[in-house]
């Protein structure tokens, strides 16, 4: 691999010990292929080993559109240790946690058991990661926090997971990818959420994952770009679906949380709801507010990767449309798109609305003592 | 409400074919008797419901038949009261939803034969888009040239939802006869159906599908900038129909964001997002899908940091407005007199 370790990433940042941050969305990972098998049944193993595991999409390894980078990580984060980016956790103290005072990291799990067809492989590859992020990450650093990884196409097992997990302090959140096999309002999902709400947990909805349709509404597109860039698109049709299937509604102390897709057409796509919901209502009579009150009490939204418009007074529109009280501050460690904590808020921002960005929020959502 | 001008160029009025019968007497003998003997029916589009509140407005719609099939009730409602120098005719009838291409083609032809006689011969400041058979790129190709002899016709029309994403090479001769005949693109609101109409899949409403279309036309601007369509064809434009506007700065904020990230993948986008669309896409006006508050208004254009961008339109006779209030509140009047004639003419070459 022709990538070196760079010693000056060590540095402190500009931030260190200033301002305590939350990071709401860190990606952990294994370090080897095997590194979940002790808590897989043999079967599993077994299936694992002679079948793999048959997405909905056609890549048996990797993704389909190749990512930037290696992992789509920075290439500073190789662990000196070996493994992939975000499979040790000393070096993610040593890069992340201590040189930027991240108080609470919330774990994000990706490529587990979401996205597969056969969805009982799907509930025992949810259940290992959910031991996994225990035992690896958050016995051994109380800053982190995990996410229950349910398997998202079995709304009755991903509930019984949740079950399973609720009152557990290591868990704070629900969570679920944005591309489903249908659309994350639909009624096979809503198990989900009832159970989320009860254990009192928000339900964290992360850009990516494979469903089985295009990822587009004409089909599929060529590059890695379009995939990035409409991770926010498929985020926008899946919150339209929560909304306009009525599981705010429904669920009115369900709260979700909207990760790495951005947040800047939150406010243009509330303004479209309303809209057409003035002349559509009957169509749905059981969506009994206007959408974007829904959108404004229930939903939170991961900062990164941020919106930096050329200039900052944009921003701050755009801020104060979706609420400083709903923005969550995540890094996205170790992904190539990482956000620095000291550069993406301009200057100009009041000290309440700096500290509810970067702590508060967070803080208050996932029920951490202050 | 900001005042209406007179002289306007409204660019996205919707003539209705009153059925599939209505297109007989513009194909040939075999199809003719293909659509008689095979009971085909009429060609509606899930995207517009007949008696959905947003596909006409109550004092638009007729005691009988489809809204927008009668000229007199177009004339009536929208090109005498708002005094407009020409309208652009778009019809939306689900030509597109057909997979053969020799059957599309068929109805294509019919479709912009039957817009010329109908409309256009019929009142001189009606102009026309070229509905075109996307299942055959080169059958596309040779119905822009067979009608764009017409120079009343002065766009070509394609739908947001299609088969493939609209920045894709295997389209690309579209393009270019689009630009060699001073064609705009029209890209309108709608769907093909030929995949499902949100990425995540099929929604449960009609309503689901409508506010879709913005995300449908943010994924096709994606693709038509990183393909490299206006690298190849600098002179072509594309007019994003019945798109809504608020989502056009934060999603090229996105999209200029990762393209710096990214970039070594397209490397022929030599030029940012933010320039290519600046000088290639315009949008119409309608629906203006932001809150009525001057300020937020102001605001919103402010992001665009251009006002060279949104182009008037009334999208008759779909519901968007009451009364004449076509333009938001809030507007200069020197961008009404940008929005409603300098910016249209700028963009269609053959309006003059």
């Amino acid at each position: 691999m022709n990538i070196q370790f760079r010693e000056s990433q060590e540095a402190a940042s500009p931030l260190t010990a200033k301002t305590a941050i939350a990071d709401c969305d860190i990606h952990p990972a294994r370090a080897t292929r095997t590194e979940l098998y002790p808590y897989l049944a043999k079967r599993w193993q077994h299936h694992l080993e002679v079948y793999g595991v048959h997405a909905y999409q056609g890549m048996m390894e990797g993704p389909p559109y190749p990512k930037a980078q290696p992992n789509a990580s920075r290439r500073d984060a190789w662990p000196p240790e070996g493994g992939p980016q975000g499979s040790s956790l000393a070096f993610m103290q040593k890069q992340l946690l201590d040189p930027n005072n991240v108080q609470l990291g919330v774990l994000n799990p990706l490529n587990t058991g979401q996205g597969i067809r056969n969805h009982e492989l799907s509930a025992a590859l949810c259940s290992a990661i959910n031991d996994w992020q225990i035992d690896k990450w958050t016995s051994k650093d109380k800053r982190l926090k995990a996410s229950i990884v349910v398997g998202n196409e079995d709304g009755l097992s991903a509930a019984a997971e949740i079950r399973e997990r609720a009152g557990d302090k290591n868990f704070v959140q629900v969570l679920l990818l944005s591309r489903n096999v249908e659309p994350l309002g639909q009624r096979r999902y809503w198990p989900i959420y009832q159970a989320a709400e009860e254990a009192g947990l928000p339900v964290g909805v992360h850009a990516f994952g494979f469903g089985g349709n295009p990822i587009t509404p004409s089909g599929w597109p060529s590059y890695y770009i379009e995939e990035m860039v409409g991770h926010s698109q498929c985020q926008q049709s899946a919150l339209a679906s929560l909304v306009l299937e009525g599981v705010f509604e429904r669920f009115p102390k369900l709260k979700m949380v909207m990760i790495e897709a951005g947040f800047g057409w939150a406010p243009s796509l509330a303004w479209r709801l309303d809209k057409a919901w003035k002349r559509l209502r009957s169509e749905v009579p059981h969506v009994k507010r206007p959408p974007s009150e829904y959108i404004r009490e229930q939903v939170w939204w991961t900062t990164q990767p941020m919106e930096d418009p050329e200039r900052r007074e944009d921003l701050f529109d755009v801020i104060k449309w979706v609420g400083w009280d709903k923005l969550l501050f995540a890094t996205d460690y170790p992904h190539w798109d990482y956000d620095e904590p000291s550069r993406v808020l301009p200057a100009g921002v009041s000290e309440a609305n700096r500290e509810a960005f970067y702590l508060g929020n967070a803080k208050k959502l996932y029920g951490i003592a202050a | 409400m900001a005042s209406l001008i007179a002289g306007g160029i409204d660019c996205d009025v919707h003539p209705a074919v009153p059925h599939l019968t209505s297109l007989l007497p513009y194909l040939n003998d075999y199809w003719r008797d293909q659509v008689t003997t095979r009971g085909m029916v009429d060609l509606i589009s899930q995207s517009y419901p007949q008696n959905s509140p947003i596909n006409a407005r109550p004092d638009w719609r007729p005691e009988t038949g489809k809204p927008g099939e009668s000229l007199s009730d177009m004339q009536r409602h929208v090109l005498d009261p708002f005094q407009l120098k020409h309208a652009i005719c778009n019809p939306l009838y689900g030509v597109q939803m057909v997979f053969s291409e020799d059957l599309q083609a068929a109805f294509c032809r019919a479709l912009n034969e039957w817009l010329v006689k109908e409309w256009l011969d019929r009142d001189s400041r009606l102009r026309g888009s070229i509905v075109i058979p996307t299942q055959s790129v080169e059958k596309a190709v040779a119905e822009i040239e067979r009608c764009a002899e017409d120079r009343r016709f002065v766009q070509v029309l394609m739908l947001v939802m299609g088969d493939t994403p609209l920045g894709k090479r295997a389209l690309w001769p579209i393009y270019e006869a689009a630009e060699r005949l001073d064609l705009p693109i029209g890209i309108h609101a709608g769907s093909a159906y030929h995949n499902p109409p949100t990425a995540v899949g099929w929604g449960s409403y009609h309503i689901e599908d409508y506010v879709g279309q913005a995300q449908a036309f943010q994924t096709q601007l994606t693709s038509l900038i990183v393909e490299g369509v206006f690298a190849k064809y600098p002179r072509l434009k594309m007019v994003m129909l019945e798109s809504g506007v608020s989502w056009i700065a934060p999603y090229l904020w996105r999209l200029h964001k990762f393209w710096r990230g990214v970039r070594m993948e397209t490397p022929w986008v030599d030029r940012a997002p933010l320039e290519l669309v600046r000088s290639n896409i315009r949008f119409s006006l309608q629906p203006f899908d932001a809150p009525p508050e001057p300020e937020t208004l102001i605001r919103l254009f402010e992001h665009m940091q251009s006002d060279e961008l949104v182009l008037f339109s009334t999208d008759y006779p779909h519901w968007q407005f009451d009364d004449q209030d076509a333009l938001p509140e809030g507007l200069s009047p020197d961008l009404v007199r940008k929005i409603m004639i300098d910016n249209p003419h700028a963009t269609y070459p053959r309006l003059t």
